[in-house]
């Protein structure tokens, strides 16, 4: 198989495509640095002059409003230049290939392409066609792969938990679409996490996610027992009432995350949530505001790791 | 080790005592990671501070990163003060282009507006590439070409300065 | 026109001759004795073994010339040593009209390349709701009747279109794919589409759907020929089925006992195809079916596609694989691979796709067509798009150095083809 093509000739990263394949070493290096940005996002002066002259181009071939913003707070926070380019999808079918689309922004002096694409596997064909110079940062694949989100949540679990060592983490949800859900297993599974768990009706746990290092749960009562970290997933609206799920409030019935159901996991469990939530669905509102929940500063630590990886790889 | 470089033991009681006359109900410590940090933690508790040790990395303000890169995981920068209208006392281990002063400067300012900064150095190597200077320094060492000056600490604590191969 | 073939080593799978010998070959055929030769060919060192038969090679014709042409394939397959060849009929539009058929049988023909065997759509349109005109596309040429890689949802359809074939003796080609299971599906439902994020096509897929076909053919005596295994369940089946003394047979595609599902690394798109490569095991399971029978033949499923088309995210490239310049040393390769003597690897691409074609070609014998190839095994050459005739250039083995260099291809006595 092909060297990694995320890491340059030197073992550095160059292209952020995926969690999968990353050593320890670099998790660690990226989870440090965001460490460092946080205290920068929280004094008054919340920029730093470290990117200042470079281009950042948000490639979004997916709308989406969250994450492009952060990725755009993250840069100009950097002191970057931002471009944000919503490449519809239907444009896209119209005509320009997606490496014209990408030939054409190098010739404007791109240095970082953050990308958000609906196939999977899509960054990396970008990513072995950028010039030398240029960088690519995945900002979520079709269901392959979100690694920034990956390394927030990571970044979230180490803040409140410290020793992935020792840890039970719960995935629950739509673990089949979810690009979240595999980049946070692998993230776990590299710093050495000795439990990760998926809990899911058969219909949303892709067959062979055993591989992945993780068992499976059906019954989310028996999943939730001794978590110390509950990782609840977003349910698209078009997984309802189909073949893969009855309906809305089946599924909550069964795998929404409850005050009631919570009490199993462990009395200091965490309960994240990448965001945007749909309250009773995958979780209610009590759960979502409550003790336990550390839904927000995710959103905080997002932009520290966001820098961070930037930062990064553009030095590379 | 070499015979000609000054003891960083004994420079440290000879820096406290120069400092004690600058101290101000203002002032303020902050020390430069790594060797600046060593050193600061030594002086932090000969002088009465009022406010603790404010400790910095300058990695997001180098002037070098289009070329280097981000070379190390950085510390992260704690000032536990406002930086606002305080006598700082700058805390550097080896001073050489000045290029490490500018950028910590630039960062400070980022954090607010001092009323003054005074550079206090462990040793002063010469060979300034910008007009930055050291209001107190510990001594004047020569380098010889293609040799670095390092501060290391041992294991109980013990700081010594040391040569090293490199530019 | 006269040619004789000078001491080159005969392999000829169908008498399991393997010695070294002289060829005469006068008016188009094998001859019995040597007589006066127009040409000499000195085939010292080379293989002389019947020209190779692909069951699978699209030509593109008509409709898809941005792709490739007839002219270009048939010189890619006597390039391959490929002297018949069957085509799929996924053309566009496809082959369910005998104007159709007609035009491809004369347009190739002109060429004096390869033979061209044109199999009909089963269905008009393929759109697997009404029945084509199999007789009269038999008249054309057509050798049998397929949907290639649109299968029928409709099962009533299915098996009245075996019915309807078995009444005429009409040879049936089918995929075994159920249609609903696989429609979201680009990848083996396995590891490597987990960790890709890829929508999976389960192997059950194929298991279902040759269940079903092998019903309706104990239930109609259509003789079916199931195309492109690739599970290991699958050649299990057909082996219980062959054993129930069933009137089928079935391909493998060269891909699939060499490559799987682990080939797809970071996402080559050059790997996309249809079926998908499947586990190490379905592998193993192809390359050893194919080894014992249980897998008549092999095929090249012969696809160019434009590089466009593969330089896209993974679900949205192309499926499809070069590969009439490729089967021979790949099918070298895979013998080897299993030990098999040269004898019986050859008799994968040239014997038995004959029979089951039902053609004389594929053999050595006085009065067989004179469809010869020579070749030699122990040359290798470099995969690279210069060195093919195809103009798809889209093939897993890119950079790859491959053993097995055609030197001469000869197609009813006439040299077609000469390494240059």
């Amino acid at each position: 198989m092909a060297a990694n093509p995320q890491l340059n000739a030197s073992g550095e990263l160059q292209h952020l495509l995926s969690i999968e394949g990353l050593p320890r070493a670099i998790l660690e290096q990226i989870l440090n640095t965001a460490e460092s940005f946080v205290g920068v996002t929280e004094r008054e002066v919340k920029k730093v002059p470290l990117m200042r002259g470079k281009s950042v181009f948000n490639l979004f071939f997916e709308p989406s409003t969250r994450t492009r913003t952060t990725f755009e707070i993250a840069a100009k926070r950097l002191s970057a230049d931002v471009i944000n380019l919503n490449v519809a999808a239907s444009s896209q079918t119209k005509g320009e290939s997606l490496l014209d689309t990408v030939a054409n922004l190098s010739a404007m002096q791109a240095d970082v392409f953050v990308v958000r694409h609906g196939s999977s596997g899509a960054p990396y064909l970008i990513a072995r066609h950028v010039k030398p110079h240029e960088h690519v940062i995945n900002a979520g694949d079709g269901r392959h792969a979100h690694p920034t989100q990956g390394l927030l949540d990571l970044y979230t679990i180490r803040h409140y938990k410290k020793d992935f060592g020792a840890l039970t983490v719960a995935i629950v949800g739509d673990v089949l679409h979810s690009r979240v859900a595999r980049s946070l297993i692998h993230g776990l599974t590299t710093l050495g996490a000795p439990e990760v768990r998926v809990i899911g009706p058969q219909t949303l746990i892709p067959a062979g996610v055993a591989a992945l290092g993780v068992r499976v749960f059906h019954d989310m009562r028996a999943g939730l027992k001794g978590c110390d970290v509950v990782v609840m997933l977003r349910l698209q609206n078009e997984r309802m009432n189909g073949p893969l799920l009855p309906s809305a409030q089946e599924f909550f019935k069964n795998y929404g995350l409850t005050a009631e159901k919570l009490a199993l996991a462990n009395p200091d469990a965490i309960v994240m949530h990448p965001g945007p939530m749909n309250r009773g669905v995958e979780i209610d509102s009590p759960v979502a505001d409550g003790p336990h929940s550390v839904i927000l500063p995710q959103v905080t630590f997002g932009i520290a790791v966001r820098m961070a990886v930037m930062s990064i790889v553009a030095g590379n | 080790m070499n015979a000609k470089l000054p003891d960083a033991e004994a420079l440290l009681p000879k820096l406290a005592a120069e400092l004690k006359a600058r101290i101000t109900p203002a002032s303020a410590m902050i020390g430069l990671h790594t060797g600046g940090v060593w050193v600061a933690e030594r002086l932090h508790p000969l002088l009465g501070l009022k406010e603790p040790l404010g400790v910095m990395d300058i990695a997001f303000y180098r002037d070098d990163y289009a070329k280097e890169g981000l070379k190390h995981d950085p510390k992260r920068t704690r000032i536990p003060f406002e930086v606002e209208g305080r006598d700082l006392l700058l805390v550097d281990d080896v001073l050489y282009t000045g290029r490490t002063v500018r950028a910590a400067m630039n960062e400070l300012f980022d954090y607010g507006r001092p009323r003054s900064i005074a550079l206090v150095v462990l040793a002063d190597r010469g060979g300034r590439q910008l007009p930055i200077a050291a209001q107190h320094a510990g001594a004047r060492v020569e380098v010889p070409a293609g040799k670095r000056l390092r501060l290391k600490r041992a294991a109980d604590g013990r700081l010594s300065l040391e040569l090293e191969d490199g530019g | 026109m006269s040619l004789l073939i000078k001491g080159g080593r005969i392999v000829d799978p169908a008498s399991g001759r393997d010695e070294i010998g002289d060829v005469f070959v006068d008016k188009g055929r094998i001859a019995e004795k040597k007589g006066k030769a127009d040409e000499t060919i000195d085939a010292k060192g080379l293989v002389v073994a019947p020209g190779l038969i692909d069951l699978a090679a699209r030509l593109r014709e008509p409709g898809q010339e941005y792709k490739a042409t007839l002219a270009s394939e048939m010189d890619a397959a006597v390039a391959g040593g490929v002297t018949s060849l069957a085509c799929p009929p996924d053309t566009h539009p496809p082959l369910d009209e005998p104007g159709l058929v007609d035009m491809l049988r004369r347009r190739a023909k002109a060429l004096s390349r390869a033979r061209a065997y044109p199999v009909g759509a089963l269905t008009v349109k393929l759109a697997g709701e009404r029945l084509a005109e199999m007789s009269v596309l038999a008249e054309a040429g057509c050798v049998a009747f397929s949907q290639a890689n649109v299968p029928i949802a409709d099962t009533q359809v299915l098996w009245r279109a075996l019915q309807y074939a078995a009444t005429f003796g009409y040879p049936v080609w089918l995929r075994a794919e159920d249609r609903w299971l696989s429609r979201e599906g680009v990848a083996h439902d396995g590891e490597m589409a987990t960790r890709l994020g890829l929508a999976g096509i389960p192997a059950f897929t194929e298991t279902i759907a040759l269940a079903t076909m092998l019903q309706l053919v104990g239930a109609t005596g259509a003789r079916v020929h199931f195309c492109r295994l690739s599970t290991a369940a699958a050649v299990d089946m057909m082996r219980a089925a062959k054993k129930e003394k069933l009137p089928v047979t079935c391909d493998v595609g060269i891909h699939y006992v060499h490559l799987s599902e682990t080939d797809l690394g970071y996402y080559d798109s050059h790997c996309r195809l249809d079926p998908p490569l499947r586990s190490q095991r379905d592998r193993e399971a192809l390359a050893a079916g194919l080894a014992d029978g249980t897998i008549d033949c092999v095929v090249s499923d012969h696809a160019p596609v434009d590089e466009d088309q593969k330089q896209l995210p993974f679900a949205e490239a192309e499926t499809g694989a070069t590969g009439l310049e490729l089967l021979l040393p790949l099918a070298l390769k895979w013998g080897a691979g299993r030990k098999l003597s040269l004898v019986k690897t050859l008799a994968r691409v040239t014997s038995d796709p004959a029979r089951i074609l039902g053609v004389q070609s594929g053999r050595i014998a006085p009065g067989a067509p004179a469809d010869l190839v020579l070749f030699d095994p122990e040359e290798s050459w470099r995969v690279l798009p210069g060195a093919l005739k195809s103009q798809g250039k889209n093939t897993p083995f890119l950079g790859y150095e491959l053993a097995g260099r055609v030197h001469e291809t000869i197609v009813a006595g006439s040299v077609v083809y000469r390494k240059q």
